[in-house]
């Protein structure tokens, strides 16, 4: 680790903690004036750690306890609006009651920052991890942020915070439940003082104000009008363009963030993935939060057996960063996608990104994607290796691209 | 010129009249009071309103003789309803008024 400056100087504070209170601490660091939130496993510990923050005068900030998740983010929505820092956490099931809120904050382009502690959906009940709670929102028009372990939670959501107030999109920083949420780490806790340097007060684009009243996302038509002073405003159509501009613009911010972020703390974000020897590797693996660094293992137990491995740990799965990801694959042979979700009926979330990001560079690179971790289910170093050495094994005999994933299962 | 100009990022517009749009443009049918069953004008006097008062789109103006916005009237035909009257009669768009409806 780099250290620069003062943080050189200062006596490092690092503390054992869970991802739960990394993200916590984040938050608090990040100075949130309200708190809207509601338990549920594997996020509770999070409201717990805040509420507790709140009651102690630790943080100055309004806890709001609500009856459900609906409402945790209409009142995080309605305090973003009115000129708070807010923040609200849930997993599973609580983010699918928040689905409808989800899009109504970014549509309202408020700058909430959300931790998604990712927890697989039922039918059946399951408490444990995968990511198909965040990956089923991900068309909400919230930039997606992942970690792979406990400082990058804590790192992630003060950046969260400036990502968001500067270009107006809500942002999800999203972690493994259980394999991070309940996972002791040593985590290098910056000062309050240095955060405070880093992250200046939110300024709202919008504020609601009695003395100059003013109407926020109506019943908008779809074509433009002028207003009653006679300048043409967007109709329903040109709003959702400006979401759409504002995520594809935002991987720049996310960069210079990350960049900026790495000057005063000596930790780096200044690329949308993690890049863990891709130089000379014509085999990438592609693994988005926690699995990202078991396939680090599985990469060495790899290139000791000849192959030359690569991994490609997706941070930033909104926007996309489909350029980044042409350019840091455009040489590989083999690239083999674990996905701890699904698109059922079709595939893995993240291995149809990287197909459609590489559509049409020339490539003839094999994609395979392999479904692991569902639920729970452990996903070993041996377990990636095995789906290496199986794709490898099929180069040159069968399709490059194949219909359907492989499941990693006993089926 | 695009939409840029107004320089909203979200949905954002103040109060006035009009904001909502050429709101008259929805009607099928419009309201037309007979100035002869009319209280306020039969009475010369402040009274009533009952139309006004219940106006969803505040198109009925506090004054005598009543009159309607037609502008942004969007023909509900609660004014009718409410009317204790039956001073107001609501004609279908490309329709005449009735023989003594009178004017509005």
């Amino acid at each position: 680790m780099i250290l620069d400056g003062k943080e050189r100087r200062r006596k490092t504070d690092v503390q054992m903690l869970d991802g739960n209170q990394a993200g916590a601490i984040g938050a608090k660091l990040s100075r949130v004036q309200v708190i809207a939130a509601y338990p549920i496993t594997p996020q509770t510990p999070v409201t717990e750690k805040l509420s507790e923050f709140v009651e102690k005068g630790e943080l100055n900030a309004e806890y709001i306890a609500v009856e459900g998740e609906h409402s945790a983010l209409a009142v995080c929505a309605s305090a973003s609006m009115v000129g708070a820092r807010t923040f609200t956490a849930s997993s599973a099931h609580g983010l699918a009651y928040m689905h409808e809120m989800l899009h109504w904050t970014a549509g309202a382009r408020l700058p909430v920052v959300l931790a998604c502690v990712n927890r697989a959906i039922g039918a059946p009940w399951n408490v444990l991890n995968d990511q198909q709670d965040s990956i089923s929102q991900r068309d909400t028009g919230w930039i997606q942020i992942y970690a792979r372990n406990n400082q990058e939670i804590l790192d992630s959501i003060i950046q969260a915070y400036k990502i968001a107030e500067t270009v107006y999109v809500p942002v999800m920083v999203c972690y493994d439940g259980y394999v991070l949420s309940h996972t002791e780490m040593p985590v290098d806790v910056p000062s309050q003082g240095s955060v405070d340097k880093f992250l200046p007060p939110y300024k709202p684009h919008t504020t609601l104000d009695p003395s100059s009243p003013k109407n926020y996302n109506l019943v908008t038509l779809a074509n433009p009008r002028a207003n009653t002073q006679g300048i043409l405003c967007h109709g329903y159509m040109e709003l959702r363009f400006l979401l759409q501009e504002a995520l594809q613009n935002s991987r720049e911010t996310i960069v210079s963030v990350g960049q900026e972020f790495g000057e005063m703390f000596g930790r780096g974000y200044a690329n949308t993935y993690w890049d863990f020897r891709l130089d000379d590797a014509d085999i990438v693996i592609v693994a988005m939060g926690s699995l990202a660094m078991e396939a680090m293992v599985a990469s060495k137990q790899l290139r000791e057996k000849g192959h030359k491995v690569g991994v490609l740990g997706l941070r930033v799965f909104r926007p996309f960063p489909k350029s980044d990801l042409v350019r840091a694959l455009r040489k590989s042979r083999v690239v083999v996608v674990f996905d701890k979700d699904i698109s059922y009926g079709s595939e893995g979330a993240v291995c149809s990104e990287i197909k459609a990001a590489l559509y049409g560079i020339g490539t003839t690179a094999m994609i395979r994607n392999y479904i692991v971790g569902l639920g729970g289910r452990d996903v070993k170093a041996r377990d990636l290796v095995d789906a290496v050495e199986k794709a490898v094994m099929l180069l040159g005999q069968g399709a490059l691209n194949v219909e359907y994933p492989e499941w990693i299962c006993q089926i | 010129m695009g939409t840029r100009e107004c320089r909203h990022i979200c949905d954002e517009s103040s109060p006035g009249i009009g904001e909502a749009g050429r709101t008259g443009e929805w009607r099928n049918a419009f309201p037309v009071i007979n100035q002869e069953k009319c209280v306020v004008t039969k009475r010369n006097k402040l009274t009533c309103f009952l139309c006004w008062l219940y106006c969803p789109d505040a198109v009925v103006r506090k004054e005598m003789p009543v009159s309607i916005d037609l502008e942004y009237c969007k023909g509900c035909g609660i004014c009718a309803q409410v009317c204790p009257a039956q001073a107001i009669t609501m004609v279908n768009e490309g329709e005449s008024c009735p023989e003594g409806a009178g004017g509005i």
